[in-house]
């Protein structure tokens, strides 16, 4: 209370977690790799929202991308290819308290880790999923990817793709219990941070594609877009993202987009001429799996072993130890 | 001896006596008759033990009949050992013999360990499940059968045929067979004889086997209790009925004495077991994806896992499951996957990132048949190695297996703590047997030692390290999401101790040597197991998992007529507990038995340079030099104690000549 003045600001500036509270190891990405800017956008994040580090929690796969988790000063779990969700479920299942994000790539998400997307989308726990889209296996130095482009050469395919990629946003609208799909492109950071912020603040499985760079192996993937706004259909709604009038000098093409509209956000998921950019569909009442799977009370040792006996008790003889007459 | 040569020749007797006698007299209960056939002065026969048996086609209810039948002898103090009879489908076409279902019943006046070699009565429903038990060799030579009689009229001329046929065979194999009006007689009470019947037979073996009918009512009472009392009642009123016929009208009767147990007992399966195991644990999810014959402890825990907060994750593959408790585990609560062999191949990855992470996780493979689908509903002790040497790389996690039902129960306790305190993997080997078989236990006493402690929350000093390896032990703490200046980045790459990817040669060889010094610095807790029978001998068995009792009970014969066998039994196949090699030693020879491939020694395209030895014993020639034998049986069921004598006879015979 007669502490002077000067020390309590002080504290209080202490407590305030900064920007370098958040970055761990120095990032091993190439120079110009799109990742760069998805950190930056989350790191930026945490300090917005002032996420304690110890209670947060980044899981990814594997691939460049999943690397992630290293340059956070967060608690990190980089696990296996395909399984960051599974893992991070398991996470989230008991320990609500914690700031769950998974990072995951197109090969992870979309190829390896397919049913545990799919299902992620369906048990919609409140977790915030980046998968950094670059339409190419990175880490294993070029192959072809799921979200790959029609045509494009690799080294598995060096003739070309044979197949039409999968769209990833589509594929999670598609689910019936599907809460949070949103769009975002590496090179409009001011965008990717709002929404990788709305998605954080959504509660429930957020998904949140983003069209990731990588000059080492696709170099040109999104040429077009980053050459041409016009390209770009930015999503705006008082309910989600709003467009800041700098960027709206420059990308002209917008449309207000209610993202409860499920139908208008399929139609809009269906293309990428113009590419959409911003929150496709929001459910906020779509139920979570932990809290339908939550424990209805505190469970003391002594409910706990009362409820052993209990069950002991089902299962209990009595023998009685002397012949019939 | 002399005995059972008077048993036999009794038996011969009845044989030859028209089997369908009873059948054409009436069917109600008539005193005028009991005089001439006799039954009132039906003296009992007190016997030591006896194996039972109940067979129908599935979903006529068998199964729940024999199950009462074992829990009523439970009750009067006697010992006993159910094993299921599974059909081969899902839903077999009536009176066929694939579809065989029902339960085996060992009734002792000691504790009984197995479920025994053959029959000594058998109950079926139609004689074509019970064509399929005789094929299979599953009754003894005299054995009892008690077979319903409606087929014998039955308006299908080549039903009818069938039957005679089975019934003819039956008598050529020395059986006595009784064929019992069991619809006709349960029409008297209820409108639907089909349902019920399995009642009325649970009474008949009251009768023929003097249980206490105050004890079957309080166990029908009690298996019946979520349902309506006039369900209960009928039951009861069709096991009275039951019970009179019998005394009326069979001249069977045996009593087995109770043996000493007295204080409370559990009675339940081995996966029942497991879960109420899990449920005193202190783990708090149990993440799984079903399949057989593992499904049934989670289908358990799904009931009550919530009465200790617990939660049942279906996950949607093995590998999201294992994936899952991962995730629990790393954030503080200790998880248990359960699987069977199939799902425990595809979890395989994840197991070696917990290894490698040094998360702890209990994994559950209640063991079948394989390879691939393999035999779902069988038992098979197929995946030993599997489990110690599974996954890329170098993999050392914790193996243990429970040898009976109240193992099933102790060994979730003990994993979780192994797994705590080592920050480990601990895979636990349950079978197929172990996991439907019933075997009352001691009723435990709740242990608060048994819960886990709270999450850990507090603080972490500044600078520590996530894998701060103690150079001995190999242990290091964990820090766990939520505990300040923890923060780490796990990774399933080559680590250091400060848990950052590293490629070192110097760092590789650290991690791996910390991890693999965990098991060794366990190894060190456990005790030398127990010899069964003498210290020293001619020939020791050694075996694991769900054939202890089965090995044991070989044993106890042998020494009976004085071999020097004894046996060892492995709770813990990785670590191996201390002064094994010390026993095996002191015997001329050593051999394992298990419920694995090996190839036969005496095969004409085997020799030493090609046999493939069972898995136990690959285990024991590698770390202990001694040359071991090994027998084995891949049979699908467990094996019986007289199987194994046979295998040591010859053996010991071999040696001999
Ligand atoms: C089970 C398994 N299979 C294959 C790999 C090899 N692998 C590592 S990353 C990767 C693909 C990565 O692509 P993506 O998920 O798109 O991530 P990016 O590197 O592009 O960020 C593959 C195939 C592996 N680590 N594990
Ligand atoms: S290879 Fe591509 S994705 Fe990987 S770090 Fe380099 S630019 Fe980024
Ligand atoms: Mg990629």
């Amino acid at each position: 209370m007669d502490k002077p003045l000067t020390e309590c600001a002080l504290k209080l500036l202490d407590e305030e977690y900064t920007l370098d509270d958040y970055k761990g190891l120095v990032p091993r990405w190439c120079t110009g790799c799109g990742d760069n800017a998805i950190l930056a956008a989350v790191q930026r994040l945490c300090r917005d929202e002032q996420l304690p580090p110890e209670k947060t929690v980044f899981v990814s796969g594997i691939g460049c991308s999943s690397r992630f988790p290293h340059y956070m000063h967060t608690y990190g779990f980089h696990g296996l290819h395909g399984r960051a969700m599974p893992v991070a479920e398991g996470i989230k299942m008991r320990r609500p308290d914690l700031n769950v994000f998974v990072i995951t790539g197109d090969g992870d998400c979309c190829s390896i880790g397919t049913a545990h997307w799919i299902h992620a989308i369906r048990y919609n726990m409140n977790i915030t999923v980046l998968m950094h889209d670059n339409g190419i296996y990175g880490l294993t130095k070029n192959q072809a990817s799921p979200t790959s482009p029609l045509g494009i050469t690799s080294r598995t395919t060096p003739g070309g793709t044979y197949l039409e990629p999968i769209n990833p946003v589509s594929v999670s609208l598609g689910i019936r219990n599907v809460s949070f799909v949103a769009q975002a492109v590496d090179w409009i950071p001011e965008m990717l941070h709002d929404i990788i912020a709305e998605a954080f603040h959504h509660k429930g499985f957020s998904f949140v594609r983003i069209l990731q760079r990588c000059p080492e192996f696709l170099d040109h993937r999104f040429d077009d877009w980053v050459q041409e706004p016009d390209w770009m259909l930015l999503l705006h709604h008082e309910n989600g993202v709003r467009i800041s009038p700098d960027l709206a000098k420059i990308y002209r093409n917008q449309e207000q987009h209610d993202p409860s509209d499920r139908n208008r956000a399929r139609e809009i998921a269906s293309t990428n001429h113009p590419m959409p950019v911003g929150v496709l569909y929001r459910d906020p009442g779509m139920p979570c799996y932990e809290d339908l799977r939550k424990p209805d009370r505190l469970y003391t040792p002594d409910i706990v072993k009362a409820a052993i006996e209990e069950e002991f008790d089902k299962f209990t003889i009595h023998p009685t130890g002397h012949p019939t007459g | 001896m002399s005995t059972q040569a008077l048993k036999k020749e009794h038996a011969k007797k009845q044989a030859r006596r028209p089997a369908a006698k009873k059948a054409k007299g009436p069917s109600r209960p008539d005193k005028s008759r009991r005089g001439q056939s006799g039954p009132e002065d039906t003296p009992v026969v007190t016997m030591k033990e006896h194996i039972i048996e109940i067979v129908s086609d599935s979903g006529e209810g068998a199964q729940r009949c024999g199950q009462a039948f074992g829990a009523i002898a439970a009750r009067m103090g006697n010992g006993v050992w159910t094993a299921e009879i599974i059909p081969a489908e899902i839903q077999p076409p009536a009176r066929s013999a694939a579809g065989a279902s029902g339960n085996r019943i060992r009734v002792a006046s000691h504790r009984v360990t197995n479920w025994g070699d053959e029959d000594d009565l058998i109950v079926a429903f139609n004689e074509q499940v019970l064509l399929s038990r005789l094929e299979e060799g599953e009754l003894r030579p005299g054995c009892i059968v008690l077979l319903e009689d409606k087929w014998r009229t039955d308006n299908d001329p080549e039903i009818v045929a069938a039957f005679t046929e089975t019934v003819e065979r039956l008598l050529v194999d020395d059986c006595r067979v009784y064929e019992i009006p069991m619809e006709t007689e349960c029409l008297k009470y209820v409108p639907d004889p089909r349902r019920g019947k399995n009642m009325f037979v649970l009474g008949l073996l009251c009768g023929i086997y003097s249980l206490d009918l105050d004890i079957a009512r309080e166990q029908i009472a009690f298996a019946f209790a979520k349902k309506d009392q006039a369900i209960i009642d009928n039951n009861i009123l069709l096991l009275e009925a039951g019970h009179d016929w019998a005394e009326t009208n069979l001249d069977i009767k045996f009593r087995i004495p109770p043996s000493d147990v007295s204080k409370p007992q559990i009675v339940v399966n081995g996966n029942i077991a497991l879960g109420l195991g899990v449920m005193a644990s202190g783990m708090e999810v149990c993440a799984m994806y079903p399949i057989t014959p593992a499904t049934s402890a989670s289908h358990y825990l799904s009931e009550v896992f919530q009465n200790v907060g617990g939660v049942v994750h279906q996950a949607e593959d093995e590998i999201a499951a294992c994936a899952f408790a991962i995730g629990s585990s790393y954030a503080g609560k200790c998880a248990v996957t359960i699987t069977s062999g199939p799902g425990f191949a595809l979890k395989q990855e994840t197991i070696g990132l917990a290894v490698m992470t040094e998360i702890p996780l209990v994994v559950v493979n209640v063991q079948r048949g394989g390879p691939s689908t393999g035999l779902p509903t069988k038992v098979e002790q197929g995946d030993l190695l599997f489990a110690c040497f599974g996954g890329h790389g170098d993999n050392p996690k914790v193996v243990m297996a429970p040898s009976d039902i109240e193992d099933c129960f102790y060994s979730m306790i003990t994993a979780r703590k192994i797994a705590e305190a080592f920050n480990m993997v601990v895979v636990v080997l349950s079978d197929a047997s172990l996991a439907s078989s019933q075997q009352p236990f001691p009723r435990p006493n709740v242990s608060e030692d048994w819960l886990a402690p709270p999450v850990d929350q507090s603080a972490v000093p500044e600078g520590a390290m996530p894998y701060d390896w103690d150079s001995r032990t190999g242990l290091a703490r964990r820090f766990i999401p939520g505990q300040p200046n923890g923060m780490h980045c796990l990774t399933g790459l080559a680590h250091d101790r400060r848990s950052r990817v590293a490629y070192d040669p110097d760092i590789n060889q650290e991690g791996i040597l910390h991890r693999s010094r965990k098991l060794a610095a366990f190894q060190k807790t456990l005790k030398a197991p127990d010899v069964f029978g003498g210290d020293e001998g001619d020939l020791l068995i050694v075996g694991w998992g769900g054939t202890r009792g089965a090995i044991e009970e070989a044993i106890e014969r042998l020494r009976a007529d004085g071999h020097k066998v004894s046996s060892l039994h492995l709770t813990f196949l990785q670590p191996m507990p201390p002064g094994i090699k010390e026993v095996l030693e002191r015997f001329d020879r050593v051999m394992t038995v298990e419920s694995n491939w090996s190839d036969a020694a005496d095969d004409d395209i085997i020799d030493e340079d090609n046999r493939r030895y069972s898995e136990l014993a690959w285990l024991l020639r590698a770390r202990y030099l001694v040359d071991i034998d090994c027998w084995s049986e891949v049979r699908g069921q467990p094996i019986k104690p007289g199987a194994i004598v046979r295998a040591i006879r010859e053996r010991l015979q071999r040696k001999g000549s």
